[in-house]
């Protein structure tokens, strides 16, 4: 019990909302009811949820960079491409047997905490700061997506994967399980949902313990002001520089389990619209708080899919017209302004009594 | 195959990329000169007057009035976007950069409802010339030319209006400014309006020579990213200078190894001049003289 009360405790602290035994509780029933929706519910549902779980990861690796350490990343969706054309050229050279998309999973997510490194290097050392950190990312991310677009000649090929340029690539493996009496395949169903389920669980908590932990104190310093966090000894650049790949990893995993999902993956799923919307899901729901961004994601994701049924293009609209109004009226996220709310609504309330 | 015609192939070359590099790029630095945001939905005020300047050519105006027009009725659209979102961000820069991130989210697809996927162009006017074998397009030229007039204006309307300096004084000490008995505002948001026009220009220039689609403005705000990163605060000490750096490289790559590379080219030399100029050309020289 005391290891237990420990473990809750590092998953405290100022730097997240939710603490005591309530939030708990509502944690494990929410958890419970997610654990426990499947059997309410079809396949093809079920896989839909798999799919807007799959962008949460992004999401909360942008709250990281933006909402904690304050540095504007536009590029997040270049590492979601990156890491899910390496899954992608992986599994279509090597296959899926024995366990090989697991392998392809790790070095794919390592080869996006590689590019992140070295852009992150160039920029965080060079000290680039706010305005231009957000444009020099966008324009890799542009970039990358032009190059992908042209590969569409057949020289455009890693071994036996070919790129496909705007098409994008398709057919690749699914993420498969090695299991005694016949390997487990994870399609968009109920074990992906529960696999996907289980990182998210595991991503959430160890993010929280990360930004609670010395870490996270000192990036959310160097949110504030970056100049006395720096008076105070430490070097900011590597602490930016460590939370924009972590940052790019989750962005990373969000390619690659999207990529597994649909089999597909395409350049436009790094370009401009496609970047914009993780800065739209973590600004509305609130970027300076994982749980805040969590909540956001998913329900700006699922009123996304809701406008999509009376056309894709409206939604945009609607996407756009959310984020303006946000900045302009609820500048810290519409979550976290209502959970604001809701907090000194309690607190007055037990003033009273 | 002589000397002067390799040594003009390259010259127009880089001629064309510097005006496309000048062009793209001046809306986005006087602004950001003026007030330190970027604004993301500069790309859609480019692809604004571009659709203007279009429809009022097919409409019977002369092009010269009609990519006018386009300029003017972007200003317009920039001086309303200040009015309602902007101004109340001065005090939040990045925010700024979300909330033109959404408006650039909104006139992409807004464009794509109401006008459709494409819209019938104009052709390239004016025709073209030979030297050695080549023949080269005279509206290139011509946009050269409209990259040198535009810088020019921004001199004088800098340096020798009244609305020059009270803007300069704006950039400098703003409060001071104030103090001074400057409006602030009004010259901020005729700075946005002028940024927006600008960009509204630059559309109505290269309309005739693209396809009109609602994401045209993409094709314009990499190289603008990229010349006001390398170039820095000033338009004249940093714009200029980063154009006629990242022009060369960007033709060298260009006519090396084509479009694609002349990009990855001025990606990778922003990449290493903010590794060793973090505040630009600009930046580098104002310490340099002070």
């Amino acid at each position: 019990m005391n290891a237990l009360s420990r473990f809750f405790a590092r998953l405290e602290g100022p730097q997240t909302i939710g603490r005591g035994p309530v939030f708990w509780t509502g944690f494990l029933i929410v958890l419970a009811g997610a654990c426990a929706y499947p059997m309410f519910s079809d396949g093809y549902t079920v896989g839909n949820t798999v799919y807007f779980f799959t962008w949460v990861f992004m999401a909360l690796g942008l709250s990281l960079i933006w909402g904690y350490g304050g540095s504007l990343s536009f590029g997040q969706t270049a590492f979601f491409g990156i890491a899910g054309y390496s899954y992608g050229v992986l599994t279509l050279n090597f296959g899926a047997a024995y366990g090989f998309t697991l392998v392809a999973v790790v070095i794919a997510l390592v080869i996006a905490a590689l590019a992140a490194l070295l852009l992150g290097y160039f920029l965080f050392f060079g000290r680039i700061s706010g305005v231009f950190l957000g444009i020099v990312t966008l324009s890799v991310t542009l970039v990358l997506e032009r190059f992908m677009a042209q590969t569409a000649g057949p020289e455009w090929a890693i071994g036996k994967a070919r790129l496909n340029g705007f098409n994008g690539m398709s057919n690749m493996p699914p993420l498969t399980i090695p299991w005694p009496g016949g390997d487990i395949v994870l399609y968009p169903d109920v074990q992906l949902y529960y696999v996907v389920l289980g990182l998210l669980v595991l991503v959430y908590l160890g993010l929280r313990i990360l930004v609670n932990s010395a870490f996270g104190n000192v990036l959310v310093a160097i949110r504030e002001n970056p100049e006395r966090a720096e008076m105070l000894g430490y070097d900011i650049r590597k602490f930016q520089l460590g939370a924009f790949v972590i940052g790019a990893v989750l962005a990373g995993l969000s390619g690659v389990l999207y990529t597994s999902w649909g089999q597909y993956i395409t350049p436009s799923s790094m370009g401009m619209t496609a970047a914009a919307l993780p800065i739209v899901w973590v600004a509305v729901g609130g970027r300076s708080d994982l749980t805040a961004t969590l909540i956001g994601t998913l329900v700006v994701l699922a009123a996304f899919q809701a406008l999509t049924i009376h056309g894709a293009q409206y939604a945009l609209v609607v996407m756009g017209f959310l984020l303006v109004l946000t900045v302009l009226l609820a500048p810290r996220g519409i979550i976290l302004a209502l959970a604001g709310f809701l907090g000194r609504l309690g607190k007055s309330k037990r003033g009273d009594a | 195959m002589d000397a002067i015609t390799v040594a003009f192939a390259a010259l127009y070359q880089f001629g064309d990329a510097f005006a496309f590099l000048v062009l793209s790029a001046c809306g986005l630095a006087v602004i950001f000169g003026m007030m330190g945001v970027i604004n993301l939905a500069h790309g859609e005020f480019i692809m604004c007057g571009a659709y203007v300047t279009v429809s009022g050519a097919n409409a019977g105006l002369p092009l010269p009035l009609a990519i006018l027009l386009g300029a003017l009725v972007a200003a317009a659209v920039g001086a309303l976007v200040e009015r309602l979102v902007v101004r109340h961000l001065y005090e939040r820069p990045l925010d700024t950069i979300v909330a033109t991130w959404g408006l650039s989210l909104i006139a992409t697809q807004g464009t794509l409802i109401v006008l459709g996927s494409t819209m019938a162009g104009i052709g390239t006017p004016l025709g073209s010339f030979q030297i050695g074998g080549y023949s080269y397009s005279v509206y290139r030229l011509v946009l050269f030319v409209m990259a040198i007039v535009v810088l020019a204006g921004l001199y004088v309307l800098f340096n020798w209006t009244r609305f020059g300096v009270m803007a300069r004084a704006t950039i400098q000490v703003p409060h001071m400014a104030a103090a001074l008995g400057v409006d602030t505002r009004s010259v901020y948001s005729r700075t946005f309006a002028l940024g927006a026009g600008l960009a509204g220009l630059t559309g109505g220039l290269y309309a005739p020579t693209m396809t009109l689609v609602p994401t045209m403005g993409t094709t314009f705000i990499m190289e603008a990213f990229v010349t006001v990163v390398v170039g820095g605060a000033d338009v004249f000490l940093g714009t200029a200078p980063a154009a006629v750096i990242l022009a060369i490289v960007k033709s060298a790559m260009t006519s090396w190894q084509g479009q694609l590379f002349g990009q990855i080219g001025l990606l990778l030399a922003v990449i290493v001049v903010i590794r060793v100029l973090p505040k630009g050309i600009s930046g580098f020289l104002l310490r340099e003289r002070a």
